[in-house]
C-alpha cells in the first residue's frame, strides 16, 4: 500500500465516498479542472464529471447558499472554501441556515453538508490566507467542527463528516498538508466525530492541541522526554462537540494541562477547555492550566508568521512551569 | 457607435384597476374560469386570515406578524402556478402561495406565535421554511434547482423576495449562478414599494427590478402585481421555461404593501396617507372580482357566502392555534443534531430536571 500525505487522505476520502454515494457532490472555486489550489480535488472531475465536481462562479456566498439548498433537497454537498480567510461571506448561510435547518423545521429539512477549508498559517501565503478562526464556528449551535492532524485522521474524519446528517466544518491544517506520509487503507472506515485521539501516553503533564500545532506539541513531548518528563499528547480533532471526558481522564492522572492552539488566545477553543477543567477538574489539578497560543493580534504577513505561532520552545516552557508546582 | 449589448423589459398587464381587459390578448389561464375563481377564493381567504392574524397580535395572542395585505394576487399566482414537486423558498409573508400548496393557516399562526412546529408544516415536505434573513432564500432555491439539474429531475425552484431583498448580494448571487449554471429557477421579486421605511427609489438606480436579471443572462419581465392574470401568466411562462431546460427567470410583480411592514412597524411614520389611499384603488381583489363578475361567474350572493365561509374557516384555524400547547422544554435540544452530542444531552437533562422540580 502506498503511503499518502494528509491532503492525499482528503482526496482519497472524497473519491471513496463519491464512488459509493451518488448524492455526494463537490463544489467550489477552481476545484474542477484545476483540482483545487492545493490539489485536494485533483482527478475528481475526470472521474465524476463536471456536475458532481462543480466549479462555481467566484462567490463564496453563492457556494454556501447553493450548498444549503442542495443539502435541503437530499444531496450531500461538500463545499470548498478556498482559504479559511475567505469563509466569512459564507457565515450567514452556515450560521443562519445550515446550523438551524433541522432545528427550525423540527427535523423536516436538514443540512447534511460539509464545508472544507484549508486552515492556518505557516505556508508563507499572502494576507487572509493564514487564519486560525475555528473559535468563530465553535460558538454556533448545530455545527460540528473537525480538524484532522494526520493523513489517517484526515481520511477517517472526512468520511465521517460527509456521512454525518448535520453540517460539518472541516478545517484542513494546510501547513501539514504534506508534512509526512503514512499508509492509509482505502477501506471506507470512518472515525468518530466526538472523540479525541490520544497520540502519546504520559504521566506528568497533559498536552492538548489540534490541527497543525499537533506537530509542535509532539516535538515538545519528545524534548520533555529527553529531560525525563512524561507528556501525554491529545489531539482534540473534533472541536465541537468537544470530547472533554478524554481530556479530563488524562488530567486526573497527570494533574497538569497545557493547551496549545494556533489561534489567538482570547475566547479561543483553549479557553473553553480551560473553563471546563476549572468547572470539573479543579481538584485534580496540581498546577494552573497553561495556554500556549497565537498572540491576540492579527496573523502577521509571512516574515513574522512563525514568531506568532506556538513554538516547541514555548510549549516546553509552559509544561515545565506546570511541573515547577508540586 | 457599436452596441455590445442592449435589452428591453416587457411590462405585462391584462386587467386595468377596474378589472377591464386592457386590450392585450388574454392568456388561456384567464379563460379557465374555474381556476380563476379558485384563485379569487384563495386571495379572499388570505385577506380574511391576514386581518384576523393582525387582530390576534393586537390582543396579545400572536407575536410579531408580517401582513400580506395587498400582495394576494402575486402570492396566489405563485402558488397556483407551481406543481407540488416544485420547491418554494418563501420570504415570510407569502401565505396565499403556501395555502395553495397545503400549508395550514394554523401553522402560519403557530410560527408567528413563537413555536417552531409551524415550520414543520403540512405543505410539500421539501418546501423551505419562512426565511427571515433577507434574500438568503434565493440561493437556497438556486441550490435546490442545482440538485434537480444534477439529478435530471423536471422540477423548478421558486424563490420570492421583495424590492428590498433585490438589493442584497444573495439575490445577485442567485441570479448570477442561475445564469452561469443554467438552473431551473424562478426568482420572483414582489415589489411592494417599501422595505420597512425605505422606498423603492432608494433601493436602486435601475428603472426596473426585473432588469437586474439581465446581467445574469436571465429571462426577465415586469408585471402588474395587482393583476392576478398577469402574475399567473408570468409564472406559467417562467416555470415552463425552467422546466423545459430554458433556464432561470426574474419576474418582478409590482404591487403595494397596504399594511405596515410587520405588526411591530408603524408606516404612518414614514409614508403619506395619500399614497396608501391611492394604492388601495389598484388593489388586487376588487379587480379580479370585477373581471369574474363581468363574465358572469361571480355575483354578490357568492361573495357574501364566500366571506362567511372564510370567516368560519379562519375561526376554526384560530381555535386550533389557540388550543395548541407549547412544546416541552426539551424541544429546544431535540432537533439540534440528528445524533445528540453528549454535552447537549447533559444540558437537556438539566433543563428537564428543572421543569420536573417545578412541577
Amino acid at each position: 500500500m502506498a503511503e499518502i500525505s494528509l491532503i492525499e487522505g482528503i482526496t482519497q476520502a472524497l473519491a471513496y465516498e463519491m464512488r459509493k454515494d451518488q448524492s455526494v457532490v463537490v463544489l467550489g472555486e477552481d476545484i474542477g479542472v484545476n483540482g483545487g489550489v492545493f490539489r485536494a480535488t485533483v482527478g475528481l472531475q475526470q472521474e465524476f464529471g463536471p456536475w458532481r465536481v462543480l466549479d462555481t462562479p467566484l462567490c463564496e456566498t453563492t457556494i454556501a447558499g447553493l450548498t444549503v439548498g442542495m443539502a435541503a433537497q437530499g444531496m450531500k454537498p461538500i463545499a470548498e472554501a478556498q482559504f479559511e480567510g475567505f469563509i466569512y461571506p459564507m457565515l450567514e448561510h452556515l450560521i443562519c441556515h445550515a446550523a438551524r435547518m433541522r432545528h427550525r423545521t423540527r427535523g423536516r429539512l436538514s443540512s447534511p453538508l460539509v464545508v472544507r477549508a484549508p486552515w492556518g498559517g505557516g505556508i508563507r501565503a499572502p494576507e487572509h490566507h493564514s487564519e486560525a478562526n475555528e473559535a468563530l464556528f465553535a460558538n454556533v449551535p448545530g455545527l460540528r467542527i473537525v480538524m484532522p492532524s494526520s493523513p489517517a485522521r484526515a481520511y477517517g474524519l472526512l468520511l465521517a463528516a460527509i456521512r454525518d446528517p448535520d453540517p460539518v466544518i472541516y478545517f484542513e491544517p494546510k501547513r501539514i498538508y504534506r508534512q509526512y506520509k503514512e499508509e492509509v487503507p482505502d477501506d471506507g472506515e470512518a472515525l468518530p466525530l466526538d472523540v479525541c485521539f490520544v497520540l502519546r501516553d504520559g504521566t506528568d503533564v497533559t498536552l492538548v492541541s489540534w490541527g497543525a500545532t499537533v506537530k509542535e506539541t509532539l516535538e515538545a513531548a519528545d524534548a520533555l522526554e529527553a529531560e525525563g518528563i512524561s507528556a501525554e499528547v491529545i489531539d482534540l480533532a473534533t472541536i465541537r462537540p468537544l470530547d472533554f471526558d478524554t481530556i479530563h481522564e488524562s488530567v486526573t492522572r497527570t494533574g497538569r494541562c497545557v493547551i496549545v492552539q494556533e489561534a489567538p488566545k482570547n475566547v479561543g477553543v483553549g479557553a473553553e477547555i480551560a473553563a471546563r477543567l476549572a468547572e470539573q477538574a479543579l481538584y485534580d489539578l496540581v498546577a494552573p492550566v497553561e495556554r500556549v497560543t497565537g498572540y491576540d493580534t492579527h496573523m502577521p504577513l509571512f516574515r513574522l508568521e512563525m514568531k506568532y505561532m506556538p513554538s516547541v520552545e514555548r510549549i516546553v516552557e509552559a509544561a515545565k512551569r506546570t511541573l515547577a508546582v508540586s | 457607435m457599436t452596441i455590445a449589448a442592449s435589452f428591453q423589459i416587457e411590462y405585462r398587464q391584462y386587467l386595468d384597476p377596474d378589472g377591464n381587459p386592457t386590450g392585450k390578448t388574454l392568456p388561456a389561464i384567464a379563460r379557465d374560469l374555474e381556476q380563476m375563481v379558485q384563485i379569487y377564493k384563495l386571495m379572499s381567504f388570505t385577506r380574511v386570515f391576514d386581518s384576523k392574524a393582525i387582530a390576534l397580535q393586537r390582543t396579545g395572542k400572536l407575536g410579531t406578524y408580517a401582513s400580506s395585505l395587498g400582495h394576494e394576487a402575486a402570492h396566489a399566482a405563485i402558488g397556483s402556478a407551481m406543481r407540488p414537486e416544485d420547491v418554494l423558498a418563501p420570504a415570510y409573508r407569502e401565505y396565499a402561495a403556501q395555502f395553495w400548496r397545503g400549508v395550514k393557516p394554523r401553522e402560519v399562526l403557530l410560527y408567528w406565535g413563537g413555536d417552531e412546529r409551524g415550520n414543520d408544516f403540512s405543505g410539500p415536505a421539501h418546501d423551505f421554511a419562512w426565511c427571515v434573513p433577507i434574500a438568503t432564500q434565493c440561493l437556497h432555491a438556486a441550490g435546490s434547482a442545482l440538485a434537480f439539474k444534477i439529478r435530471g429531475e423536471k422540477r423548478v425552484a421558486v424563490a420570492v423576495v421583495g424590492d428590498g431583498g433585490s438589493s442584497k448580494a444573495d439575490f445577485y448571487s442567485a441570479l448570477n449562478s442561475a445564469g452561469a449554471l443554467e438552473l431551473p429557477l424562478v426568482l420572483v421579486v414582489v415589489n411592494n414599494q417599501w422595505a420597512i421605511s425605505v422606498p423603492r427609489s432608494r433601493q436602486t438606480g435601475a428603472e426596473t427590478l426585473a432588469q437586474k436579471g439581465i446581467a445574469g443572462g436571465l429571462y426577465c419581465l415586469q408585471v402588474d402585481g395587482n393583476d392576478a392574470i398577469a402574475c399567473r401568466d408570468a409564472m406559467d411562462e417562467a416555470l415552463t421555461r425552467a422546466r423545459d431546460g430554458g433556464g432561470a427567470s426574474v419576474v418582478e410583480m409590482v404591487t403595494y404593501r397596504l399594511h405596515d411592514h410587520t405588526t411591530a412597524d408603524d408606516a404612518r411614520r414614514y409614508r403619506p396617507d395619500d399614497e396608501v389611499k391611492e394604492a388601495w384603488e389598484r388593489e388586487p381583489l376588487g379587480r379580479l372580482r370585477a373581471y369574474l363578475t363581468r363574465l358572469g361567474v361571480w355575483n354578490e350572493d357568492k361573495e357574501t357566502a364566500l366571506q362567511s365561509e372564510c370567516e368560519a374557516r379562519v375561526a376554526e384555524e384560530v381555535d386550533a392555534y389557540l388550543a395548541t400547547r407549547s412544546q416541552p422544554v426539551e424541544a429546544m435540544f431535540d432537533y439540534l443534531y440528528a445524533d445528540m452530542p453528549l454535552e447537549i444531552a447533559q444540558q437537556r437533562a438539566l433543563a428537564v430536571a428543572r421543569e420536573v422540580n417545578r412541577g
